[in-house]
């Protein structure tokens, strides 16, 4: 929609409402003068996800704890993958904690658009805002699973090094990653239902094609920069070089080249959103 | 600078009722309908699907104003406020709005029921645009006016409905917008709720905001406006002061002489399993006829068929002036015994039928809105103004004096003059 919004404090402001052609521009600033309802989204989702459950917050430690446990006695004792020297619970945790949030965020963010249509067909507000809370409500299991991480590197003995620091950006790598897929597949799944049945796929197929079982060194060197076309293969491998101080399979073409996705995701989602965003009140 | 709060020019939405009807697309259908679409714009001209919700609609509102927007279902009221409320795009034309808009479209709007009432009044201020320190400062405020004081820590899921409404509106009417959009708020709540409602309006209209009231409440229509919009079909008919609009709107485009049939169209899915075929006004020789005399009796009749039995079902009249004041309210259960005999009302063809006795209605045209529902379950259908007809007082009480008499009745009352 085509509008210009002054800042709300000010009286009167003036909006133009007119139809708007083909692709239109991002309208941050409106993003900006509603930042407080991404806070009271993100909140709200949060509060209201364990909600009737009995394990409650416990559900953040157990998905990506059973799932190391799995990996552990199948893929690292009876299939003896190698683990670039780690103990195999700590290699796959590093892993799974990262892709777990990952999954989930865009998982959550693909249904958010069509979860809250009762409220996009009747009261404007940037519809960004929607998918953006519902990737960071996910980053509070992330960091409620990272205490059993840091249990873990007690456990081994692991000492966290300087390179740790990477962990925020890695962690903003794999958010962008999610939030950019968010867009791209929440505003696909007001027109198309189908999104929904896609999701669950795309997650566990993305899992795979992801070194969260395996270490990337796996990988035939000259296929590396290619495989790191997959900005989750960064991310997980930063973690494992940020954590434990593994070197053998990070490179920086690697790393250039999953940002450099990443943020042509985002910004390939975002303008999509924004192009789709006026016919979502009609369609949802 | 000028005193405009809201210029809107040639406004147009047009829907497409392909994308309406079938709401899940799937990528499938989309494939299908790709391979299809050249054969099909072939024997079907483009545009057959298309029609327009609203067009050329243009008008003015100045701060301070209260503008009223009258109409149908299906009239278009609500794609015009969704459009200056910014939740849908216009197809065509442009709108200006000087301040900011505050909707009252469906109040509660983003109440999630697993958070608490307190919870809840931060969420929905955050979604209708209040910043985190305007709504602390609102918050006693709202409770007060919500009367839910006991409850705020209670999730809203165990609230009655009651208390939900009272909530969400309060929340709501708090926003304090320069423009006010409101589209049918008041037909919820109790008596008492909806006074405050309306109170709370008319202090928003006092204090110099401006405000859109879309309702089909002629009552509250005209305590409220000054003046109205009435659309119909998509098109803007007249914009007048508001006794006259409602007049005309109550009036005016009437299928029948006496007689309203219902087509299939009409009647939204909610109705089933009941389905109005007709209304009509008989005059004393039996004749169908929307020109009736109040020294007769006049006979209403609602013909109606229920696909399935329908317990505790009401079916009855609204009786309104042209200017929209209610004179009474009745339903065929209405008495004990029938109430008891109809407690299930099984499937099958109905006509109810009352009579209106003789030397009782004044002379004047007078409009009837119909309702079948089952108290406190549902209202399965209405149309607040159904049918209505012209009454001549002809030989009624007092016609030999030449003088309006006011009131909507007239009755025969039996005066006695004693000489002491």
């Amino acid at each position: 929609m085509a509008t210009t919004t002054l800042d709300l404090k000010k009286k009167p402001a003036t909006v133009v409402i007119k139809p708007s052609k083909g692709w239109v521009g991002l309208n941050l600033k409106d993003l900006w003068i509603y930042r407080e309802l991404v806070y009271f989204l993100t909140w709200r989702d949060i509060k209201v996800r364990y909600k009737q459950s009995v394990l409650g917050i416990l559900w953040a430690i157990l998905k990506p704890f059973m799932s190391m446990v799995v990996f552990t006695i199948f893929f690292g004792n009876f299939a003896k993958i190698p683990s670039d020297g780690f103990p195999y619970p700590i290699f796959a945790y590093t892993a799974t904690l990262p892709m777990e949030m990952f999954t989930n965020a865009m998982t959550v963010a693909s249904r958010s658009m069509v979860a809250s249509g009762s409220m996009i067909s009747k009261i404007y507000f940037p519809r960004m805002i929607v998918p953006l809370a519902s990737v960071m409500s996910s980053v509070v299991d992330f960091f409620i699973g990272f205490v059993i991480l840091i249990g873990m590197m007690l456990f081994y003995h692991i000492t966290p090094t300087i390179a740790t620091l990477w962990l925020p950006l890695l962690i903003l790598l794999a958010l962008v990653t999610a939030l950019g897929i968010g867009f791209w597949a929440s505003a696909l799944m007001v027109r198309y239902r189908d999104v929904g049945y896609i999701m669950p796929f795309l997650s566990s197929l993305w899992t795979y094609i992801t070194p969260v079982v395996y270490p990337a060194s796996m990988i035939p060197e000259k296929w590396r920069v290619l495989y790191a076309l997959n900005p989750m293969t960064g991310v997980v491998e930063g973690f494992r070089y940020a954590l434990l101080g593994s070197t053998s399979s990070l490179s920086l073409p690697m790393i250039l080249a999953s940002s450099g996705i990443a943020i042509l995701i985002l910004i390939s989602g975002l303008f999509y959103f924004r192009r789709m965003e006026k016919q979502f009140a009609d369609m949802i | 600078m000028s005193n405009l709060a809201v210029r809107v020019e040639d406004i147009g939405k047009q829907y497409n009722i392909f994308t309406e009807s079938t709401k899940y697309t799937t990528l499938r259908d989309k494939i299908v309908e790709t391979i299809k679409k050249p054969v099909s714009t072939l024997f079907n001209p483009a545009g057959s699907e298309k029609f327009w919700a609203l067009r050329h609609v243009s008008f003015t509102l100045e701060h301070g104003q209260v503008l009223g927007i009258i109409g149908k279902n299906g009239a278009g009221k609500s794609t015009l406020l969704k459009i200056l409320s910014r939740v849908v795009e216009p197809t065509e034309g442009i709108a200006e709005i000087h301040g900011r808009v505050g909707s009252l479209l469906e109040v509660g709007t983003g109440f999630h029921p697993e958070l608490t009432g307190r919870e809840n009044i931060f969420l929905n201020g955050a979604i209708l645009g209040m910043k985190r320190a305007e709504i602390t400062r609102k918050f006693d405020e709202i409770v007060a006016f919500s009367e839910i004081e006991k409850f705020i820590d209670t999730p809203v899921k165990r609230y009655s409905s009651g208390m939900y409404m009272r909530l969400a509106f309060a929340v709501s009417a708090h926003l304090e917008p320069e423009i006010l959009v409101v589209d049918e708020v008041l037909a919820v709540g109790d008596a008492e709720f909806q006074r405050k409602c309306l109170g709370k309006m008319s202090d928003v209209a006092s204090e110099g905001r401006t405000v859109m009231f879309v309702s089909h409440n002629m009552s509250a229509i005209q305590r409220l406006t000054q003046e109205c919009i009435i659309l119909d079909q998509g098109k803007m008919i007249m914009r007048a002061p508001t006794a006259q609009a409602v007049d005309y709107y109550l009036t005016n485009d009437f299928a029948g002489d006496g007689e309203r049939k219902y087509s299939d169209d009409e009647i939204p899915t909610s109705a089933h399993p009941f389905k109005p075929i007709a209304i009509r006004t008989i005059d004393k020789a039996g004749h169908i006829t929307d020109n009736l005399v109040s020294t007769d009796p006049i006979t209403i009749e609602i013909e109606y068929t229920l696909a399935q039995d329908i317990t505790g079902l009401r079916v009855g009249i609204y009786l309104m002036t042209s200017r929209g004041e209610y004179v009474f309210t009745s339903f065929d259960t209405d008495e004990p015994e029938k109430y008891q005999k109809y407690s299930v009302r099984k499937a099958g063809h109905y006509i109810s039928r009352c009579i209106i006795p003789a030397d009782f209605l004044n002379s004047g045209r007078f409009v009837i809105g119909m309702n079948a529902s089952s108290y406190m379950v549902k209202r399965y259908f209405a149309d607040e103004r159904a049918i209505n007809f012209n009454v001549n007082a002809t030989g009624a009480p007092g016609m030999q004096w030449v003088e309006l008499r006011h009131g909507p009745v007239r009755p025969r009352l039996d005066w006695t003059i004693e000489e002491r």
